[in-house]
């Protein structure tokens, strides 16, 4: 698969303008306004295949949206080269604006006073889809998306699910090759998110798109992201499988055992497993991540187990470490 | 560029507006009983002015009317198409939503001038028609060809003027983020626009002339509707719309540059 998305050496620094508390330093900030240069992203390269799903994953304020705004074109790199899709991003030319979109979760383009079916028509029109064409992609996406009553509810009535699935469509219309997802399932409900994930899933297996997502729900990042780029303080800390990262921050899974009678758990306490603690008849063994099936073929074939328990630590425990460390080396 | 596609994505503007402002029936009611007694108040207003003296700055009062015609109809127009899409310039940016504007493959200056449309300004307009014809006649203008042209290419070159100068102090938003007062003030000196300049001492006339081009706004397309303007006036006007729109498209496209968008 070719790279879709190429970055080397990308920099880019905003001017920040600071203020003191209180009168003295309103007035002072109004006269003499004092700014310092920030590097938001410092020298950051990486390539994304066509296709690929990837998440970027970082704190607030670590540069992931200044990431995907370089990336689609909407802010000027101070250094580094960028191509996407083969163009220059912050050219904006018509034909790579054709083939890219964004999602921003927390901003919205649909007209708030009129049915979302409006702004379609009104996107179909901005590029140059004749009625026929946008009525197909129309009914084809909203099928995707399960909606149907909603495209003709004003905006202002649709619940936030909705808003979101009708968002979606319009930024969809011209069928894109490349999403940028901007944290798009904030605000929503379990359901609702779940559907999100699951048309992202369907709308990259068919179209083959490539997706670049930002989200501080890990479910969103665990479901569809096989590869991860962790931005730490605008530097790239890690970019590779989300699965390696994983078992390199928690290599180990707990595992407990209801032996069937205390006889078993105390032959299985002696047997050389690594033990967490032991109560009566169940016993908490460590087992490491690789090792993790034979271990289990040994436990079932040699002793009587009633039932049996795999503690995973939960996965946005694994990722706050991420956000606070800066290298990780895999 | 592709005209025809320009054309339909304006067809769409127009349709999307009317449907998101007939939603609220009593704001467009509203509206039209503000557009009356605003040209009511201003031409109550003139009417003092000239009850004392025949004539002020060589205008008689049924002269002054062609200006106030002007005025209301570039008000009408500010109404319609600047003050919705223009002020919300200033929104874009401070909400970052001018991103979506700029990943679209269309002109952004275009997308953001002509996106909305108040239909509530098409009755200023209309009033402002109606005054202008009711000028003509009691000011009994004779109409023919040249003069029409000449008219409308004063009046069109007035709108230009209007619509860069706002456009121009919307843009500088990109870096000082707040500019809705520079735009009040702009509405606010043109206000000045429903008077005759003659009227105003040489130093303001100067300066309504060259800072802020009120003159070639109200008073040069009255002066061609009376007769009295010379050829020079008008080929300036041209030229000053000209250099302001060119101007506005530069700096916009110049500003672009430093869009930093809204933080997430």
């Amino acid at each position: 698969m070719k790279n879709i998305i190429d970055v080397k050496n990308l920099s880019k620094s905003f001017d920040i303008s600071s203020k003191k508390p209180g009168l003295k330093g309103t007035i002072a900030h109004f006269f003499n306004r004092k700014t310092k240069s920030l590097r938001v992203i410092n020298d950051i390269s990486f390539e994304i295949k066509e296709g690929e799903i990837v998440g970027f994953l970082g704190a607030n304020g670590a540069g992931k949206t200044t990431i995907l705004k370089i990336l689609c074109g909407l802010i000027y790199p101070s250094q580094g080269s960028i191509l996407v899709s083969g163009f220059l991003p912050f050219r904006r030319k018509d034909n790579f604006l054709k083939n890219i979109t964004l999602i921003m979760g927390q901003k919205q383009q649909l007209i708030w006073d009129l049915p979302p079916i409006e702004s379609f028509y009104l996107n179909a029109a901005i590029y140059d889809l004749d009625r026929f064409e946008a009525k197909k992609r129309i009914k084809k996406l909203s099928d995707m998306l399960e909606i149907d009553e909603e495209l003709f509810i004003p905006v202002r009535k649709l619940s936030l699910g909705q808003r979101m699935k009708s968002e979606l469509l319009a930024a969809l219309i011209h069928e894109p090759n490349i999403l940028f997802l901007d944290e798009p399932t904030l605000g929503l409900d379990i359901n609702a998110q779940r559907n999100l994930r699951k048309f992202l899933k369907k709308y990259n297996k068919e179209t083959n798109a490539t997706i670049c997502l930002t989200s501080h729900y890990m479910k969103d990042i665990t479901s569809l992201c096989k590869r991860v780029i962790c931005v730490h303080n605008g530097s790239i800390s890690y970019d590779g499988k989300l699965d390696l990262l994983l078992n390199k921050l928690s290599p180990i899974k707990e595992i407990l055992l209801v032996c069937r009678s205390e006889e078993d758990a105390i032959k299985l306490q002696n047997s050389g497993f690594s033990i967490k603690n032991k109560t009566k008849n169940e016993i908490t063994i460590i087992v490491e991540n690789k090792s993790i099936t034979t271990s289990l073929k040994t436990i079932l074939d040699n002793f009587d187990i009633e039932d049996l328990y795999i503690n995973e630590p939960p996965v946005d425990e694994i990722i706050g470490k991420i956000l606070i460390k800066k290298d990780y080396d895999i | 560029m592709n005209p025809r596609k320009y054309l339909k994505v304006y067809s769409k503007f127009l349709h999307t507006s009317l449907a998101s402002e007939l939603e609220y029936k009593t704001n467009i009611l509203i509206d039209l009983i503000t557009a009356i007694l605003s040209l009511i108040g201003s031409i109550f207003l003139l009417s003092i002015f000239f009850q004392n003296n025949g004539s002020i700055g060589g205008w008689k009062f049924e002269e002054a009317l062609i200006i106030q015609g002007i005025y209301t109809i570039l008000n009408g127009i500010t109404n319609t198409w600047f003050n919705p899409n223009l002020s919300e310039i200033v929104k874009h940016i401070r909400e970052g939503t001018l991103d979506f504007v700029l990943l679209k493959p269309i002109d952004s200056q275009f997308f953001i001038s002509f996106k909305k449309l108040n239909p509530s300004g098409f009755l200023e307009i209309m009033i402002g028609v109606c005054l202008l014809l009711f000028s003509i006649r009691i000011n009994q203008i004779n109409l023919n060809l040249i003069f029409l042209i000449l008219s409308l290419i004063t009046l069109i070159c007035s709108i230009c003027i209007l619509y860069s100068l706002w456009f121009f102090i919307s843009t500088t938003t990109i870096w000082f983020v707040k500019t809705w007062n520079a735009t009040e003030v702009l509405r606010s000196f043109l206000y000045i626009g429903r008077f005759p300049l003659n009227s105003f001492s040489f130093s303001i006339r100067i300066f309504f002339s060259v800072f802020i081009p009120i003159a070639f706004i109200t008073t040069i397309p009255s002066e061609v509707f009376l007769g009295i303007s010379q050829l020079w006036q008008i080929l300036l006007t041209v030229i000053v719309a000209i250099i302001f729109l060119v101007t506005s498209r530069k700096f916009w496209l110049f500003a672009l540059r430093f869009y930093s968008s809204a933080s997430s």
